[in-house]
């Protein structure tokens, strides 16, 4: 099927059914209870989830597969976004154009700055990408005001002509659609205590985020990937095989250029506007942290460090004092106090805090990210279970790209 | 009808003259021998036959066309293949992969970028890969990662991965350089072995005992000119080579 082999069959679906039944998976807690501000399961952080995913799983087909270092990726997803936000305003509500012209727009930029950073490899290489990320975010706060809003952000007006959208503004901001399904619109499952969201907008990402899953697969199993990762290995083995390395990480900078584009379109189609602040160097930090996070080199991993990044940020910082104090009511005062103090740095705005400190336990003892816990906890209950040697001898090959 | 044809070739760094009008000939089938002391240009010579280096002035021919101002991918497309001092694999992947590649190297030229097929149902490509790591005998070892290897089954591996672009042409660096008796050897019977397909050779060496098993001709590199050239026998016996190399000393 689909032209995969068994394991990565399994990964797939796997995928498939994670993305499927996410406003179940996400929210376990019913509603009202103590636990329930640790649901995720609402439309605007699924869809965060699922388009940095896609973000990272492109990032990854440079930095995973070729070892390129970028750290201006950002640039492109904001190109994509201001690019998608034009097509809304010009063109319809409707959002397959934005994102098409979102994708497009993002692989001719990255085509530009990947053959001039290209030129370098290593540390300049990641120097040229910051250069040109910050040099596109200044001119999107400045000189290209006409084009980017400058500081309020790209946005709807209601004047826009959108020459394919016959029907008349009725006075209000139109919302944007896929063939006129709503992306804002989708329905409520009340189970018990329990409240379900399924967001239209959300299953239009999962569905773009699942083929982008499926073709960064394709990518990791075919030729071109095998000589991605024999450059990132030995370029000069690879030059005298006859193999010009060139155009391969040129193809994979394009690549993950256009994934970023993507990404950046489908921010804009979920909720149509651009800022320049999405260019900025943070943002590109951001992309390079969930990778190694995940498990660069693999293709779940980034998915996975999207998700765990996004969860922090949006939970973690929302616990406050107050919920804290809650938490530790059972105490007596002055420990409750302590308690408090403790944790207070690691939550709210310090989310950061914690976060950073997860990043380095990671990359210091798990140097493969959150896929290679997995594989050794996967290991560790095989070896308990007893399927003993030859369980053993198969898991002790590495498998680089799982 | 050499072969490699290489004409008054000059070589200068800064003020240090590398290599000072060096021609050689190349007979096709030949097992070609280049040796002499440290910094006789030995390296900077073969560097300028792959397009590690440019000569300042000169000519290199190979089979009918000039190698100057070629990029190493297109010399290697023309039918050259190195093998290094230090053995250049790919560590990270396994046995197969390595091999793999310049098969499929060989097979599609410098730039084709096949983002759809599957590396797994390349069934040619990996049968001619296989054939070609039991040939040098690490088939049994296919699977295991590259980097892993001794020093001796890196060189059998950089071998296999030359050898399996079927070249005109192979160009050794020091085949043996920093290996156990036992695995230099191993190297030699390799190396004869597959002298019997009738690839040229050139090979660089400081080993006598490799370069008198193996050469059919050799060449005397000293300061970055070529003092002497003949068969094996005739070199053991000139005196010039004995002065320059040698030190005066009988072999």
């Amino acid at each position: 099927m689909l032209g995969l082999n068994s394991k990565d069959k399994t990964l797939f679906l796997i995928v498939l059914a994670l993305t499927m039944f996410a406003p179940f998976l996400l929210n376990p807690f019913p509603e009202g209870s103590e636990l329930a501000q640790f649901n995720a399961g609402y439309p605007d952080l699924m869809q965060r989830f699922v388009i940095f995913g896609i973000f990272a799983i492109g990032f990854n087909i440079l930095f995973g597969l070729t070892g390129y270092l970028s750290f201006g990726h950002a640039a492109f997803l904001g190109v994509g976004s201001y690019a998608g936000v034009w097509m809304l305003k010009l063109l319809t509500m409707n959002v397959v154009p934005a994102i098409i012209v979102s994708v497009i727009f993002a692989g001719l930029f990255s085509a530009v700055v990947g053959y001039i950073s290209l030129r370098r490899s290593g540390i300049y290489f990641s120097i040229l990408t910051l250069a040109f990320a910050q040099m596109s975010f200044a001119l999107a706060y400045s000189v290209l005001t006409p084009i980017t809003n400058g500081e309020t952000g790209l946005q709807l007006a209601l004047n826009d002509p959108r020459i394919l959208d016959f029907d008349a503004a009725d006075g209000s901001l139109p919302a944007t659609n896929f063939f006129g399904i709503e992306m804002r619109d989708g329905f409520e499952l009340a189970l018990g205590p329990w409240l379900f969201t399924f967001n239209f907008g959300y299953y239009l990402c999962a569905v773009v985020m699942l083929i982008a899953f499926y073709i960064s697969i394709r990518i990791f199993r075919s030729p071109f990937g095998l000589m991605l990762r024999a450059l990132k290995t030995n370029q000069q083995r690879m030059r005298f095989t006859g193999k010009n390395p060139k155009p391969h990480t040129l193809a994979a900078f394009i690549i993950s250029g256009m994934y970023a584009g993507l990404a950046g379109g489908l921010m804009v189609a979920m909720d149509p506007l651009a800022g320049a602040e999405r260019m900025q160097w943070t943002a590109s930090g951001e992309v390079v942290l969930m990778t190694i996070l995940g498990g660069a080199g693999t293709l779940i991993g980034p998915v996975l460090g999207a998700g765990v990044i996004k969860y922090f940020e949006n939970i973690f910082s929302k616990i406050n004092d107050n919920v804290l104090y809650n938490w530790f009511s059972f105490l007596p005062d002055g420990m409750q106090d302590a308690f408090v103090f403790m944790i207070h740095p690691f939550i709210g705005k310090g989310w950061h805090l914690t976060l950073g400190i997860m990043f380095m336990l990671v990359v210091i003892f798990l140097p493969g990210g959150v896929v290679e816990g997995g594989q050794r906890l996967k290991r560790l209950f095989r070896r308990r279970g007893g399927s003993d040697s030859a369980g053993g001898a198969s898991s002790a090959k590495v498998h680089p790209a799982e | 009808m050499g072969i490699l044809e290489v004409k008054g070739v000059n070589k200068r760094f800064g003020g240090l003259k590398a290599l000072d009008e060096v021609n050689l000939n190349v007979e096709a089938g030949a097992v070609h021998a280049i040796i002499g002391p440290n910094g006789a240009g030995k390296s900077t010579f073969l560097n300028c036959l792959v397009g590690r280096l440019e000569p300042d002035t000169g000519t290199v021919d190979f089979d009918g066309s000039s190698l100057l101002n070629l990029e190493p991918h297109e010399i290697n497309q023309l039918g050259v293949s190195r093998v290094f001092q230090t053995p250049e694999i790919f560590g990270d992947l396994d046995l197969l992969e390595n091999v793999m590649i310049p098969t499929l190297a060989r097979r599609d030229g410098p730039i084709k970028l096949d983002a759809w097929s599957r590396v797994d149902h390349l069934v040619e490509v990996r049968e001619r890969a296989e054939e070609q790591l039991q040939d040098v005998g690490l088939f049994e070892k296919r699977d295991m990662t590259a980097s892993s290897l001794s020093r001796g089954d890196k060189r059998r591996l950089e071998l296999a991965m030359c050898l399996v672009q079927d070249p005109k042409l192979l160009l050794l660096d020091e085949p043996t350089a920093g290996m156990s008796r036992a695995d230099t050897n191993n190297t030699i019977d390799l190396l004869k072995k597959i002298g019997e397909r009738g690839i040229t050779k050139i090979v660089i060496e400081h080993d006598m005992h490799v370069v008198f098993s193996l050469a059919n001709k050799i060449s005397v590199m000293a300061q970055g000119t070529v003092i002497a050239e003949g068969k094996p026998e005739d070199i053991k016996g000139d005196p010039r080579v004995q002065e320059a190399y040698l030190g005066g000393a009988h072999l």
